[in-house]
C-alpha cells in the first residue's frame, strides 16, 4: 500500500477488502470472522493475516470443510446480536451452504415479522480467467439474485470494495459480497481513508457516452471500459456502467441511461440462460420498450456447466475486450 | 373493414401486419386499422394463410368492404393450385354484401417492418413517415437519429424556402417527410388533414347542416359547491391520485337536471326510407366530455352517469382524461355518448357557442368560474363565485321552453350544493 495523500491510499481489491475488514475488527467487538483457513492460515490470498494474533480465536474462527455449518453457525451469531462474516472459500464451495442462504438467512426477518434481523456477510471470491478450471472459477450470482431478502454485491474497484463492505457490514440484513478472485491484485486504485459506506443499491455510471449502454459488473466493467475507450478514438460513443449491486438493482440509472442511448448491451461473465442480464433486460422491455432502437443484447459465458482448464476452454469461455469492442461498434452501428 | 365503433362508418388500414403469403393464427392481430378517433388491431377471424391483401396502407375504404383474402388451414387441396373452397374474406359482422373489386396489394413496406419501437414512437410524435426517410443504419435501416434528424429538417427545410400555394396540391400527397404538420403549422404551407381531423371537420359540418342550433346562458352561483371542492380535494387526490376538479359536481347536477328533462337526453331521427322521423328518447345517461389535445378533439363518454356518485364521476373523469393525454382511448371509451359536457372555463372563455355533437340534443358548457359583486334580494352586497352555463340545442328536438327549463333545473341544482354535501 502506497500513500499517495493524507486523504486516500493506493491499493488493489484484495488489500481493500483486507483493510475494511480489519477497520470493522478494530471498530466494532461484535465483529467476527468465520470460515475456512481464516485464521492461522491468514486467508488462502492472505487477507486475513496475523489477525488472529491480534483479535484471537473467538473472534476469527477457523472452521471445519464445511459450508452449511459455516452459514449456519454464522446465521445464529448475526441473530444474537454479533456482526458475522463468512467467508465461502472459493464461490464454488458455496452450495452446501445454498439452505443456509436462501432457506434462513434470506427469510429470517420476513419469518419472525421482523422480530430477528440477520446481519451477515458473506464473502466469497468468484469468477475466472485464473487457470482455476471447474471449481476455481464459477460465477454464482444468478443462483441466488432470484431471492428476495438477499443482497448481492458485485463491486470492481477498490474504492468500491471498501465502501460497499463497510455498507454490507452495516447492513442489518445478509448480504452476499462477491470479489472477483482476477481483479484482487490485478487492479488498482485510490482508496478514500477512514470509514465510509457506499449505498447499496446504486450503480455507478464509468463512462458517458450516448450511442449505447454497457451494463457490467466484476472483472468485465474493467475490459468493457477498455472497449469502450477503444471505441471513442473512432468517435464511438458508448457508456458504460458499473451494476455494482446486482440486487438490489438500480432501475433508475439503467432506465435513465437506456432512454438517453437507446441500445442496451449487458456483458457478464456467468452463464447468458437466466442470468442477471436476462432480469435487466426483461425490466427494460417492460419499463422502456418505446426508448429502444435495437434488440437488447447479452455478451455472456456461454452455456456450458463450466469453465474448463485448458487455456483454450478458458479462453472461449470468457469474452475478450475485443470480443465487447466488436459487438460495441455492431449495436452503435445498428 | 370491420366496424370499429358503432358510429364509424370507413376505416383506414394504417399498417399491414401480415404480408400475403404469412401464415396467420385465429386472434392474432393481421392488420392495424385507424378509424376517426382511433388506431385498433384486428384478430383474424380464422387460422389460416394471407393470401391477397386488397386495399393498400393509407387507403380508405366504407365497413364492410373486404380488405384481405385468408385461406383457412384445411380448406386447400393438396399441393392444388386452385382452392376446392372459396377461400374466406373478411367481413364485418354485417356485411353489405358488395364485393370491392380485387386490387394489387401494396408494396411490401420494408422500412416498417424493420422500424424498431423507439423508431415509431418517435415517428408518431414527430407526425414524420417513416417510409420517406433515408436509413443511415445498418442495411439502411432507419433509426432514432433518422427521425429526429428529419424531424430537424423539416422544420429547417420549410423556414428556408416555405412552399407557394400553387405547390398545395402536390402536397396533398402522403407527407415526404417535409411538411408542414398541424402540430407545428408554418406560414404558407398545406396541411394535410389527418384522418382524426378530417373526421372532426366532417362531423362539425354535417352537425351545424343538419341540427338547427338554438342557444341560451345561465349564470350559476358556485361559491358554495366550490368551497364543497376545496373542502374534499386534497383527501380526494390523495386517496385516487386524480385532482378534483368542478367538473364531476357539474356532470351530477347535468344527469339530474337530464332525468328531470328527458327529452334533452335524446336524438333527432329524420325519415328514411320507409321509416318516419322521430325522437328516440335514450334510457341511458352517458356524459361525454369533450377534451382538447394538441392536434385533436375527442369525446370520451362517462357510461351511465347518472348511476355514479360524484366521486365515481370524477374518477371515470380521471380515468378518461389520462388515457386521452396518452393516446390510450379505445373505440369503447368513445362510443354511447348521449349529452355533452364542454370545460371550455380553464383558458378564462366567459361565454361560448358549441356546435352540438352530431346525434344528440344539446351539449352545455362550463365557463370561466369569476368573482363578482352580486346584489342579494335584500340589497346586501356580497363577493360570490360565478359561472356561466351555455347551452347549445337541436330545435328539431327541443324548444327554448324545455332548454330554459333545463338550464334553470341545472341551476338550482348547481347552488343548491354546498360544503355539507357527501362526495
Amino acid at each position: 500500500m502506497a500513500v499517495v495523500s493524507a486523504n486516500s491510499t493506493v491499493m488493489n481489491n484484495v488489500e481493500a477488502v483486507r483493510a475494511t475488514l480489519y477497520e470493522a475488527m478494530k471498530s466494532d467487538e461484535r465483529t467476527v470472522i468465520l470460515g475456512e483457513d481464516v485464521g492461522a492460515r491468514g486467508n488462502v490470498f492472505l487477507i486475513t493475516k496475523d489477525f488472529i494474533g491480534e483479535f484471537g480465536p473467538e473472534r476469527v474462527i477457523d472452521t471445519p470443510i464445511a459450508e452449511a455449518s459455516i452459514v449456519g453457525i454464522a446465521v445464529g451469531m448475526a441473530m444474537e446480536g454479533l456482526r458475522p462474516i463468512a467467508e465461502i472459500q472459493f464461490a464454488d464451495f458455496i452450495y452446501p451452504s445454498f439452505n443456509q442462504i436462501v432457506g434462513e438467512a434470506a427469510k429470517i426477518r420476513y419469518r419472525s415479522n421482523g422480530e430477528y434481523t440477520c446481519p451477515l456477510v458473506i464473502r466469497t471470491p468468484y469468477g475466472g480467467g485464473v487457470r482455476g478450471a471447474l471449481s476455481h472459477s464459477v460465477s454464482v450470482e444468478a443462483l441466488f439474485y432470484h431471492v428476495p431478502g438477499l443482497k448481492i454485491v458485485a463491486p470492481s474497484f477498490p474504492a468500491d470494495v471498501k465502501g460497499l463492505l463497510n455498507a454490507s457490514i452495516d447492513d442489518p440484513d445478509p448480504v452476499l459480497f462477491l470479489e472477483h478472485k482476477k481483479t484482487y491484485r490485478l487492479i488498482k486504485g485510490e482508496v478514500p481513508n477512514g470509514h465510509y459506506t457506499i449505498p447499496l443499491g446504486k450503480a455507478n455510471v464509468l463512462k458517458e457516452g450516448t450511442q449505447l449502454s454497457v451494463i457490467s459488473y466484476g472483472l468485465y466493467v474493467h475490459w468493457a471500459l477498455d472497449a469502450a475507450r477503444q471505441l471513442q478514438e473512432d468517435g464511438l460513443s458508448v457508456e458504460v456502467i458499473d451494476l455494482r449491486s446486482i440486487r438490489p438493482m438500480d432501475k433508475t440509472t439503467i432506465l435513465g441511461s437506456v432512454e438517453k442511448t437507446r441500445k442496451l448491451l449487458i456483458i457478464h461473465e456467468d452463464n447468458k440462460f437466466g442470468g442477471i442480464g436476462a432480469e435487466i433486460s426483461a425490466m427494460v422491455a417492460e419499463e422502456a420498450l418505446f426508448h429502444l432502437d435495437a434488440p437488447i443484447r447479452r455478451l455472456c459465458g456461454p452455456d456450458v456447466p463450466a469453465m474448463g482448464y485448458a487455456l483454450p476452454l478458458e479462453e472461449e469461455f470468457m469474452s475478450s475486450p475485443a470480443e465487447m469492442a466488436e459487438t460495441m461498434r455492431e449495436m452503435v452501428k445498428f | 373493414m370491420p366496424q370499429l365503433g358503432e358510429t364509424v362508418t370507413e376505416g383506414t388500414v394504417a399498417q399491414w401486419l401480415k404480408t400475403v403469403g404469412d401464415n396467420v393464427d385465429k386472434y392474432e392481430d393481421f392488420v392495424e386499422v385507424s378509424t376517426d378517433k382511433v388506431n385498433a388491431g384486428v384478430p383474424s377471424p380464422v387460422t389460416g394463410t394471407i393470401r391477397e391483401l386488397l386495399v393498400k396502407e393509407g387507403e380508405t375504404v366504407a365497413t364492410g368492404t373486404p380488405i384481405a383474402v385468408i385461406e383457412e388451414v384445411g380448406s386447400a387441396p393438396a399441393g392444388g393450385a386452385t382452392p376446392a373452397a372459396p377461400p374466406e374474406t373478411v367481413k364485418p359482422p354485417s356485411p353489405n354484401g358488395a364485393k370491392t373489386a380485387v386490387q394489387e396489394s401494396g408494396q411490401a413496406e420494408n422500412a416498417l417492418r424493420g422500424a424498431s419501437p423507439a423508431v415509431r414512437r418517435l415517428a408518431r410524435e414527430h407526425q414524420i413517415d417513416i417510409r420517406a426517410i433515408r436509413g443511415t443504419g445498418a442495411n439502411g435501416r432507419v433509426t432514432a437519429d433518422d427521425i429526429l434528424a428529419a424531424a430537424r429538417t423539416l422544420v429547417v427545410t420549410q423556414s428556408v424556402a416555405p412552399p407557394t400555394v400553387a405547390a398545395a396540391s402536390a402536397m396533398a400527397a402522403p407527407p415526404s417527410g417535409a411538411t408542414s404538420t398541424y402540430a407545428q403549422p408554418l406560414p404558407g404551407t398545406f396541411v394535410p388533414l389527418t384522418q382524426a381531423r378530417r373526421i372532426i371537420a366532417e362531423r362539425m359540418v354535417e352537425s351545424r347542416h343538419t341540427a338547427p342550433h338554438a342557444w341560451s346562458m345561465v349564470e350559476v352561483d358556485v361559491t358554495d359547491v366550490w368551497q364543497w371542492r376545496l373542502r374534499e380535494k386534497d383527501r380526494f387526490e390523495r386517496e385516487t391520485g386524480y385532482k378534483l376538479t368542478l367538473l364531476p359536481f357539474f356532470i351530477r347536477a347535468v344527469v339530474q337536471s337530464l332525468a328531470a328533462f328527458p327529452l334533452m337526453n335524446a336524438r333527432f331521427s329524420p325519415s328514411t326510407g320507409s321509416a318516419q322521423a322521430g325522437i328516440l328518447v335514450n334510457d341511458e345517461v352517458n356524459i361525454g366530455v369533450a377534451i382538447g389535445l394538441p392536434t385533436n378533439l375527442v369525446v370520451p363518454v362517462i357510461k351511465h352517469a347518472d348511476k355514479l356518485s360524484i366521486k365515481g364521476i370524477a374518477v371515470a373523469a380521471g380515468e378518461l382524461i389520462e388515457k386521452a393525454r396518452k393516446a390510450k382511448l379505445a373505440v369503447d371509451d368513445l362510443a354511447g355518448g348521449t349529452f355533452t359536457v364542454n370545460n371550455n372555463g380553464a383558458n378564462g372563455s366567459w361565454a361560448s357557442a358549441p356546435i352540438i355533437n352530431a346525434g344528440q340534443a344539446g351539449i352545455v358548457t362550463m365557463e370561466a368560474v369569476v368573482k363578482q359583486l352580486v346584489v342579494g334580494d335584500d340589497d346586501t352586497l356580497a363577493i360570490r363565485r360565478i359561472m356561466n352555463s351555455c347551452l347549445s340545442l337541436d330545435h328539431r328536438v327541443v324548444d327554448g321552453y324545455v332548454a330554459s327549463g333545463f338550464l334553470a333545473d341545472l341551476k338550482r341544482r348547481l347552488e343548491a350544493m354546498g360544503p355539507q354535501g357527501e362526495l
